[in-house]
């Protein structure tokens, strides 16, 4: 029978199944940040268990490190604290690879798992941290996990799992200048909602995806889960195998020969049945900015905030009546007449080197508009930084106003010292728009890097299909 | 594990839809290395008219009487009556902590998202998906009702109403059942397949060798 994307990864990974269904699933990756990490560390010592396959474990330190003075260290006892437990749980336990705060590859987890090759097509990942669907664009199995299954996964190498169903999205035909895979995401999540992929493991195929970078797959994949949907996936072509060679955990040799001919083997076969079907033209895609508190409350560029009066769903028109109160915007608003007071361009969604390009092309030789109190640029790794400074972007950035800062999650979730005040409004490239994510009271837009990096010039959201 | 067998308890509404693991415990509450405590700052912005910080004399804080935990009549309330997709976003266990911490047995709602839903069943938490009609009824009957209390009952899978009249069955994975109702953690239960995870292991390690270099 032919089978999905989604069945060969679940077939290849089942240890064990249960009469009701329920699988025990092998974990080839497991990716560690400090955040979720400690309760789990801590319950497999009190419990005297040892880690399973230590050498499965990628580490790295990201949500709570400070993005600028990193000389002085992290200043916010807690937080430096909870570091420093990661740190100590490294040392006491092991790892295949930690790149702790201050190491010059440290970054985002769901950036330099990629970057350094530890994320591989046919793996099962697993990360105490939902935006784990970002390596599903390597055609993994790629989902986030609570802290009881991060202790699961120290100490079984095993999840406890049943089965999803299977979505298929497909975007077909060419994207217009100005639209991008953040767009895509968020036009997804805009028709179906962001419970439209509950229960699901979505595959995203067709032409336009085909015809995205890796990168703008990542971004993808990553916001799989503001749709309800644990993982998201992209089956292996060309561009996935061109991305991964010579990454340094990628196979080498005789290996590597041996890995691409089983990576080829990574795609839904002809014919294969999905129990939910969603089709999009990519000809309908434009720029889009969130006017809401959840990622599926989104308009494109060039239209209006709703107006709940319209809305005949009582428990819909209420939380858009309840979210315009929190974002205070009125309905029938022009996106282009939102004012801004900060940008943030970073995140696990879109801190990659193409997004930097992107953004930094946008505002070569302008100027942040006045209005604007912060426009931060965050790369998502050390070695992202590395690389955009060695073309001279960070001069871009600096030159048009932008502050240029360490790697790490920074102002996506605002636990370390980056954030809005209350009442601040943000043009965000990152995935959440709840009410009090990026700061207690802020007030965020998400959008893609071009339109964040745009609106920072402009002081307000512009449509970038005719920006000059 | 603390079993979860039968549970008769005071209901309180929250009703609103797409509530987020945000709302349910904001981010600077995850700074913490513990697994308790978290009780005093779920839904913290909601609850409080500050902006809460770990460290602060929760007590001392001043309350917003809007929210519905502040009011009286729901003060002890072990079982939450919520609407769709509730526990929407980020996978932090802090969100199901919290909740337990408080005081929180059980949630129902017409659905939840996946991760949190799977959380819950490792915190001794019971979330229980019931229709949108059966989720409007309670609503009303709760806030009609001062003292409003359900028993549920898991090893019949039901949900009873005060007066017994009604009896609502739900549905619940057999697995995440027997583990609920025995308390038990599931990491004991895996560790019996351990051989399989070794044969299986040893395997893999042989067909691609380079996920294991």
């Amino acid at each position: 029978m032919p089978q999905t994307l989604y069945d060969k990864l679940w077939a290849n990974h089942v240890v064990h199944v249960e009469d009701d269904g329920t699988a025990l699933l092998y974990i080839d990756r497991h990716l560690v940040h400090e955040v979720t990490s400690p309760q789990a560390f801590e319950g497999l010592r009190l419990a005297g268990r040892k880690p399973w396959r230590i050498d499965s474990v990628v580490a790295t330190a990201d949500h709570n490190t400070p993005t600028t003075d990193w000389s002085e260290g992290i200043k916010d006892p807690i937080s430096r604290l909870q570091v420093e437990t990661l740190d100590a749980n490294i040392r006491q336990y092991g790892a295949k690879a930690y790149f702790p705060f201050l190491d010059q590859r440290q970054g985002i987890v769901h950036v330099i798992g990629p970057e350094q090759g530890a994320t591989l097509p046919g793996m099962t990942v697993v990360c105490g941290d939902s935006h784990t669907s970002t390596h599903g664009a390597f055609a993994c199995l790629a989902h986030g996990i609570g802290t009881s299954e991060v202790e699961h996964v120290l100490a079984t190498q095993c999840l406890v799992q049943k089965k999803m169903q299977n979505m298929l999205v497909t975007v077909d035909g060419p994207l217009a200048r100005g639209v991008t895979a953040k767009d895509i995401a968020l036009v997804i999540i805009g028709r179906i909602g962001t419970a439209g992929g509950t229960g699901c493991a979505v595959e995203f195929a067709g032409s336009s995806i085909r015809a995205l970078s890796m990168e703008g797959r990542m971004t993808l994949c990553n916001m799989a889960i503001e749709a309800g949907a644990r993982a998201g996936m992209v089956a292996v072509d060309e561009v996935t195998v061109a991305y991964l060679k010579g990454r340094p955990f990628a196979p080498t040799g005789e290996n590597w020969n041996r890995a691409v001919a089983h990576w080829r083997t990574l795609v839904s076969d002809t014919g294969a049945q999905f129990d939910r079907v969603v089709r999009l033209d990519a000809r309908d895609i434009r720029p889009q900015v969130t006017w809401g508190t959840s990622p599926e409350m989104v308009v494109a560029v060039d239209e209006r905030v709703p107006d709940p009066d319209k809305e005949k769903d009582p428990t819909r028109r209420e939380g858009m009546e309840r979210a315009l109160i929190y974002m205070n915007l009125k309905p029938n608003t022009r996106i282009e007449d939102i004012r801004l007071d900060k940008v943030f361009i970073g995140s696990c969604t879109n801190s990659r080197i193409e997004d930097l390009r992107a953004a930094a092309a946008m505002v070569r030789g302008k100027r942040v508009a006045s209005n604007i109190r912060l426009a931060l640029v965050v790369p998502g790794s050390g070695l992202v930084k590395a690389q955009a400074e060695q073309e001279g972007l960070d001069r871009v950035f600096r030159d048009s106003g932008f502050e240029w800062r360490e790697p790490g999650c920074s102002m996506c979730l605002a636990m370390n010292a980056d954030r809005l005040e209350p009442g601040e409004r943000c043009a965000s490239t990152s995935n959440r728009n709840f009410e009090g994510r990026q700061g207690a009271g802020g007030r965020t837009h998400l959008v893609s890097p071009e339109m964040a990096a745009a609106a920072a010039i402009a002081g307000h959201f512009v449509d970038i299909r005719s920006w000059r | 594990m603390e079993k979860f067998t039968l549970l008769n308890g005071l209901v309180a509404p929250l009703d609103r839809a797409n509530v987020d693991t945000d709302a349910i415990i904001p981010k600077q509450f995850l700074k913490s290395i513990k697994r308790s405590g978290f009780g005093p700052n779920l839904f913290d912005a909601w609850r409080y008219q500050d902006v809460g910080e770990p460290g602060m004399d929760n007590a001392r804080r001043p309350l917003n009487p809007d929210f519905v935990l502040n009011q009286p009549r729901y003060k002890g309330a072990s079982i939450l009556l919520a609407r769709k997709n509730f526990g929407c976003g980020s996978s932090r266990e802090h969100a199901p902590w919290a909740l337990a911490d408080y005081g929180f047995r059980a949630v129902i709602a017409p659905s939840f998202a996946d991760i949190f839903y799977n959380n819950c069943f490792k915190n001794g938490l019971l979330p229980i998906v019931l229709s949108e009609l059966r989720i409007d009824h309670l609503f009303n009957e709760v806030n009609a009702f001062p003292g409003y209390k359900l028993t549920v009952d898991l090893e019949r899978q039901m949900v009873i109403t005060p007066d017994g009249a009604t009896q609502i069955a739900f549905e619940v994975d057999a697995h995440r059942k027997f583990c609920l109702l025995n308390g038990f953690d599931d990491i004991g239960l895996s560790l019996r397949q351990a051989d399989k995870i070794r044969a299986f292991e040893a395997r893999r390690r042989i067909e691609q060798p380079w996920l294991f270099g």
